[in-house]
């Protein structure tokens, strides 16, 4: 049989009345899931494990169920980034960029309707990658070594002056602070543990999600105190999510680059959805330069995300099926109930459970057009929740955050890991500095010095192991080219002041 | 058959409830009522819990669905330091562990050592593999073991596991056996991956040369052939579809690397209570449900319980703690 002939009989699979009705539940629950601050596609498909086993769901349907979820929360992790300015997932955190700047301005439910048509687009982009590339991309996956995912992290923190609007000098001090973060914990390469004061918590390092939420929730209310006399955003209008689904024509091009960066980071295992929307979005401003307007609701910033989280979650299904590898750890959570269900993804697992591979990809399709369904209702409900005022909502949003964070190891010390990082927030904006370099720091700063340490632990401590191939040539001269181009075009701003 | 243990345990613990519901003394009450998965869920101990929890209830050897806790955090230690700290007689619950926990507790990572808590049982294994590229230029154990011995820092291996840990100590176990002197051993060169697989598809990509890890983890690239193994850690060969992979004993290396699943409790927990519970898992061991749990996660159902246990854990402890300041791990 070619692909379309498994695709089909995939499909005959994924329309069976229980899987369709598992796919429709999956997301609903997924896009609560994944609005709900603190709770991101992790929690959503961990929780959901338990179901799927009282349930006696065969290892199809549950997969369908869980990837639903997975897709869902994707969907879902924006809409609190554009309404609360607090993302609801890790890789919704660029989308919080411009989409709360257009909320305030009162095009909230425009961003929303274009982030579900760009989310949209995304995934199914990487769903036909997903269909048509396999078996080509794991050939391509295994020529990355430890050597070459470093240059990876390289870009993107080359990138990261693109992230905010502010100073270049401030993001690259808060990207330090993130980096300084992300040793905390127990040392990669021998186990001694670093900067944890004999805290056993912090042994596995800092809780990425508590520190996130604090970041972002918790300083934001603790700002709200300060100048409570003020009543921003009291009585925003959201507007219709229809119109924006319709502009998403106009960011046609912004989309399909999203979708593709993010598909490929997504394939690319260790990288995942984070870098996936996090270089979506610095690419897209790089590459429009002046004419966007990122950073003050440029409705592309909002598009290029979403595009390409969506991309790299559907991408990070193919290492995790085809080779066994969780590219995030959502996909590691799926990749558990598989093998607890006796079945073990790998190179083989193409042929020997076409059933299960292929109805999982017609079911991504299904999904995704349920999704996009699924979203016009959900804004309208959305709206109520911009219209509460803020002295009920800011309560709420404690409350959510606290529980949430709560949820994650019922560890009190990540509460008190949340509050830290909502004071170090709270500091971090009196003094003007972008708060997303620091989380881009401590997410990434972990993975970068271990493929560092493992390069360095291969070549016996030889430097020349890092330029010692093609591939990670080709991204440091990539990356290298990215500062370039922007240090010019800084200068070239400065020397033509009527420009800017 | 006449009576099954099975049924014969339904009896006890029906006879058990009868006497509990007329006298009314909680401590009689069946034991185990909760399990803590020191992990995130998804692990391998959390596997441990959520299999053998629901195997206790499913098989009424518990009169309640026994409760799973995940306390991941520190490799375990946060769940080590809870019990010790507060629940040392809490003679109701049970704490996943295995190999990589006494590990942690030999190198001085837990607040406490082997004798702060009471080993129950082992109930399954899963096994050490040591497997190279199937274009690899090392044919055989002995020409990975040779190239090793001649120079140790020309070969790169890699594993699950951190420098000193489990899939680090069992491949230096296999070297000193072949003659590495212990003053060398520091300088095979080893690298971490985030699981076997991972570790796998790097060798299969050219970056590293050759992995020691857990089978169960990377059992698909065997049966697909990518892969070939060089020798499986186990005692004697192993059950189909696996009995063709050699062992390193029987290629005259003595070097077993079991990484089994088992259970401890507290250290202040009675020994009447301890027996209790010592002979609850092994009724679960000897049911034949928990032989296909076992199998069908690709572990070998392998029992050691109560004292026996208690000499082995302190034993395994012993080894690893010797290799560890041998390749510098601890001083």
């Amino acid at each position: 049989m070619d692909i379309l002939g498994f695709l089909l009989h995939g499909f005959a699979v994924a329309l069976e009345p229980q899987n369709l009705f598992l796919a429709l539940i999956g997301c609903a629950v997924g896009t609560l899931i994944g609005a709900l601050p603190g709770l991101g596609p992790v929690n959503g498909v961990a929780l959901l494990i338990p179901l799927a086993f009282n349930f006696g769901l065969s290892p199809t349907a549950a997969l369908i169920l869980l990837v639903s979820v997975y897709y869902g929360t994707m969907y879902g992790g924006r809409i609190s980034s554009i309404v609360l300015n607090i993302p609801g997932d890790e890789p919704a955190m660029m989308t919080t960029l411009d989409g709360y700047p257009m909320a305030l301005k009162g095009r909230g439910g425009e961003a929303l309707g274009l982030s579900a048509v760009a989310s949209f687009v995304g995934a199914t982009v990487a769903t036909i990658g997903l269909t048509l590339f396999a078996p080509l991309l794991v050939g391509f996956a295994i020529r990355f070594g430890p050597a070459e995912y470093f240059a990876l992290f390289m870009l993107a923190f080359a990138t990261i002056g693109g992230v905010t609007s502010g100073s270049f000098t401030k993001s690259l001090l808060a990207a330090c602070l993130g980096l300084l973060l992300g040793t905390v914990g127990l040392d990669p390469a021998s186990g001694v543990s670093r900067y944890t004061f004999g805290w056993y918590e912090l042994y596995d390092g800092i809780d990425f999600i508590a520190a996130l939420v604090g970041l972002f929730a918790i300083s934001e209310c603790l700002l709200f105190l300060e100048d409570r006399h003020q009543t921003t955003g009291a009585s925003r209008e959201l507007g219709s999510a229809i119109p924006g689904m319709r502009r998403a024509g106009a960011c046609k091009a912004t989309i399909a680059r999203g979708s593709l960066i993010g598909f490929i980071a997504g394939v690319l295992p260790g990288a995942g959805a984070s870098l996936g929307s996090f270089l979506s979005y610095t690419l897209e401003k790089r590459w429009l330069g002046r004419q966007g307007d990122f950073g003050n609701g440029d409705p592309r910033g909002v598009a290029a995300p979403e595009a390409g989280n969506n991309a790299a979650a559907g991408g990070a299904l193919i290492p995790m099926l085809s080779l066994g590898i969780p590219g995030s750890g959502t996909t590691a959570i799926l990749l558990a109930l598989l093998l607890s269900m006796n079945i073990t993804p790998g190179p083989l697992l193409f042929d020997q459970q076409p059933d299960m591979v292929w109805g999982l990809v017609a079911a991504l399709f299904i999904g995704n057009v349920m999704l996009l369904v699924l979203n016009v209702p959900l804004v309208g409900l959305f709206a109520r929740v911009l219209r509460a005022p803020s002295w009920l909502l800011m309560p709420v949003v404690i409350l959510v955050a606290f529980v949430g964070v709560y949820s994650l190891n019922n560890s009190p010390f990540d509460l008190y890991v949340m509050l830290a990082f909502g004071v170090l927030g709270y500091g971090l904006r009196k003094l003007h500095m972008p708060a997303v370099p620091v989380v881009l720091g401590l997410l990434l700063g972990g993975e970068m010095e271990f493929n560092l340490r493992r390069a360095l632990a291969i070549s016996g401590g030889d430097w020349s192991i890092l330029v010692g191939s093609g591939i990670s040539v080709g991204i440091y001269a990539f990356a290298a080219t990215l500062m370039v181009a922007g240090l010019v075009y800084a200068w070239w701003v400065r020397r033509t002041p009527d420009a800017g | 058959m006449a009576i099954s243990p099975r049924s014969l345990h339904t009896v006890a613990a029906a006879a058990l409830l009868g006497l509990g519901l007329s006298v009314s003394t909680p401590s009689q009450a069946l034991p185990i009522s909760e399990c803590i998965a020191p992990a995130d869920p998804g692990g391998g101990w959390d596997f441990t819990c959520r299999s053998v929890g629901k195997l206790l209830y499913d098989l009424d050897l518990v009169d309640n669905p026994v409760k799973v806790v995940n306390m991941p955090g520190g490799v375990g230690a946060v769940a080590f330091s809870n019990v010790a700290g507060k629940r040392a007689d809490d003679s109701d619950l049970i704490v996943a562990t295995s190999t990589v926990g006494i590990t942690q507790i030999a190198q001085g990572r837990y607040p406490g050592g082997v004798d702060t808590m009471r080993w129950l049982g082992m109930l399954g294994t899963d096994v050490g593999v040591v497997l190279v590229d199937d274009d690899s230029p090392y044919q055989s154990l002995d020409g990975l073991l040779e190239a090793m011995v001649d120079d140790p820092s020309s070969v790169v291996m890699a594993g699950s596991s951190g420098v000193g840990g489990w899939d680090h100590i069992r491949a230096l176990m296999l070297a000193e056996a072949a003659g590495l002197p212990d003053d060398q051993i520091g300088s095979v060169r080893w690298v971490q991956f985030d699981g076997g697989g991972p570790a796998v598809t790097q060798m299969m990509g050219g970056h590293v040369d050759a992995v020691s890890t857990d089978l169960g983890e990377i059992a698909g690239f065997i049966k697909s052939g990518d892969v070939r193994v060089l020798a499986v850690l186990a005692d004697k060969p192993l059950a189909p579809p696996f009995e063709d992979l050699p062992t390193a004993v029987s290629q005259g290396y003595d070097v077993t690397g079991y990484n089994w699943r088992g259970f401890y409790t507290g250290g202040d927990v009675s020994d009447a209570d301890y027996q209790s519970m010592v002979d609850t898992l092994k009724t679960l061991y000897d049911s034949p449900e928990w032989k296909q749990v076992a199998e069908r996660n690709g572990l070998v159902p392998l029992w050691r319980g109560g004292d026996e246990f208690n000499t082995f854990v302190r034993d395994t402890a012993d080894k690893v703690e010797s290799i560890s300041r041998e390749i510098g791990v601890i001083q």
